[in-house]
């Protein structure tokens, strides 16, 4: 008699295994498929108002009709005002972070600031937006001080992904440099971030894909319910997408009903296609890694 | 999170600047000048990168600070705490007797909150768990994105979903008046939660180590038992602070809140009811608001009581997740 048998209390075991793994794989599907069946609903009624005049004329006849080329060019303009500014702050924060940090008690500190720039809530930012750049600063409502708001609320999306992407680089890569007798700064630059270059990039994809959609930050520091004429400079208001849409579906009356999904089309394309270029990167960049 | 790898760096470091010893110093006393123009240029680029390091610090300070600074007089001077916590009317624009009662508002914020929590916890832990312990290859990597993915929707949108979508067939469905109610947000804000819950929760998993499921599987248990009796209970911790953080989540989220709950002061007694979140209020008044007046303070005050409430939900979920790694 061959030994491996499955006894009774065996086979039961094995039957509520396979039970168990459909029961989470159904959970899996339940969270997942309703948001894919409302995505292509929203692309099915957003459809028909695409058009090359949709997306390169401005909203008229009291936004009930018209295009969406100032909201999209305003947040082109709030996105790379954004950028600049987080960015630059972003990448050496998480520099400091992988680089020179020791496990203290300031480190400590400032992840716990970092969890927490990403967690207080949007429309808190915003007030702080109203309160230090319109306000305090000056700026006014603005580009500057909208894109400022937004840098600051999106700094952790940055921090973290450049953080990761610099811990990827092997340690041996570093001690080779320093052992060439390079100081830390030239092994950084030449070693370090080279090789995290692509790590960063997929970062900052993604905090562009962030910052696009953000509303509630943007409301009273910069963003104007409607503005027919295109900003000048980083001092003059704006209209930008996500608000836009929030307008057209909420504030404005009679609006027919194709155009706010084809709004909500365009913002979601934007997001959705920045977030799969990162993902594609992503998997690319794992795929050439050499070490 | 990098700090020990950190720590490492500072140790190589240390290593290289032994290993430099009498040879190489040699070398490089010829090339005086280019090193102290070096050592000039690392020590700049150090005090830059701290700088960006503390910045974060500083931002979070800032926040804290501006809204303070708007809302900390209103706070100590002409309102009535007790009225805020206890009151549910909040008629700022009354021009008689304008009152400050947050109790509505935070009820608001909790009953959709709670749904959401009801309907994402049990959910999210599970595609986590079938994530991290039942897919396989090419399976997981797709359900990885696809969660991914539904985190990137931004906020308005899912607030346009529940205006448009939802509330319609909530009206149909349960044959209500209206749609924009705590079910329509608590469900929008599940979904919405779910993503992130479902992300820490699977890394929670992950960062249990194989060598407690080799363990379990050699004792003949089998994948279900060494998920419930061996990953889960190693788990725990992270998977709370995932609930936690997902609350936070909810908690302070503006736009789909502000269209899919209805935005009127209520106490709900049915999820069918229209209700009106803290967020939701400052989003939808602040704009109508004169600078300075009472109005705009109180709006600040509900940011210094959003903020305060965010901050203690993330310090929780950081010491929870700070217990894990201690032990």
């Amino acid at each position: 008699m061959a030994g491996f048998e499955a006894s009774a209390l065996n086979r039961r075991d094995q039957k509520v295994e396979r039970l168990i793994r459909w029961l989470f794989l159904l959970m899996t599907l339940l969270l997942i498929l309703p948001v894919f069946v409302i995505l292509i609903f929203l692309v099915i009624k957003g459809w028909p108002v695409m058009s090359m005049e949709f997306l390169f004329t401005e909203p008229s006849n009291g936004m009930t009709a018209g295009g969406i080329f100032p909201a999209l060019v305003g947040t082109v303009w709030l996105v790379a005002v954004a950028l600049l500014f987080s960015v630059p702050i972003g990448v050496a924060a998480a520099i400091y972070l992988s680089e020179y940090a020791s496990d203290n008690w300031l480190t400590r500190v400032i992840n716990l600031a970092i969890i927490n720039l990403a967690g207080v809530p949007s429309i808190v930012h915003a007030l702080f937006g109203v309160g230090a750049f319109v306000l305090f600063f000056g700026f006014g409502t603005s580009i500057l001080a909208a894109s400022l708001t937004l840098g600051i609320m999106t700094l952790p999306v940055v921090i973290v992904s450049t953080r990761e992407a610099l811990q990827a680089v092997p340690m041996a890569f570093r001690e080779a440099c320093w052992n060439m007798g390079a100081t830390r700064w030239q092994t950084i630059r030449h070693v370090v971030l080279p090789n995290a270059l692509s790590g960063i990039l997929t970062g900052i994809i993604l905090e562009v894909s962030r910052t696009a959609g953000e509303t509630a930050p943007i409301m009273f520091t910069g963003a104007a319910f409607f503005l027919p004429f295109l900003p000048q400079g980083v001092f003059d208001e704006t209209m930008a997408l996500s608000l836009h849409l929030f307008v057209i579906s909420t504030q404005v009356p009679n609006v027919p009903e194709a155009l706010p999904y084809g709004v909500a089309l365009v913002l979601i394309g934007i997001v959705l296609a920045m977030n799969s270029l990162s993902i594609a990167f992503r998997t690319v960049l794992r795929r050439r890694k050499k070490w | 999170m990098g700090s020990p790898e950190s720590a490492e760096v500072a140790g190589a470091v240390e290593g290289a600047g032994v290993a430099e010893g009498a040879g190489v110093a040699a070398s490089f006393a010829e090339d005086a000048d280019a090193r102290t123009m070096a050592w000039y240029v690392d020590k700049g680029v150090e005090i830059l990168v701290f700088i960006g390091g503390v910045s974060a610090i500083i931002f979070i300070f800032g926040i804290f600070g501006f809204v303070m600074k708007e809302g900390a007089g209103f706070i100590a001077g002409s309102l009535d705490l007790g009225e805020f916590f206890t009151s549910p009317r909040w008629a700022p624009t009354s021009s008689y007797n304008p009152t400050y009662g947050a109790l509505a508002l935070i009820a608001g914020t909790a009953s959709v909150t709670g749904l959401a929590m009801l309907l994402a916890v049990p959910f999210s832990l599970g595609t986590a768990i079938y994530i991290a312990e039942f897919a396989t290859g090419r399976i997981r990597e797709i359900l990885k994105v696809l969660v991914e993915l539904l985190a990137a929707i931004p906020s308005v949108v899912w607030g346009f979903i529940g205006l448009s979508i939802m509330n319609p067939l909530i009206i149909d469905l349960f044959n209500v008046p209206v749609g924009l109610s705590v079910l329509n947000s608590g469900i929008i804000l599940g979904l919405m939660a779910a993503p992130i819950m479902t992300t820490i929760a699977e890394d929670a998993l992950k960062a249990v180590p194989d060598t407690y499921r080799e363990a379990a599987e050699a004792l003949g248990a089998t994948r279900w038992q060494v998920v419930f009796r061996v990953v889960l209970p190693a788990a725990k911790n992270g998977l709370v602070a995932a609930v936690l953080l997902g609350v936070g989540r909810g908690f302070g989220e503006t736009m789909a809140v502000l269209m899919a709950s209805g935005h009127s002061i209520n106490i709900p007694t049915s999820v069918f009811d229209s209700v009106r979140a803290l967020t939701a209020t400052i989003a939808a008044e602040l704009g109508e608001t004169a600078v300075g007046s009472d109005h705009y303070k109180a709006l600040f005050a509900l940011g210094i009581f959003l903020f305060l409430v965010t901050f203690i939900i993330n310090l929780t979920a950081d010491l929870v997740i700070r217990g894990v790694r201690k032990r």
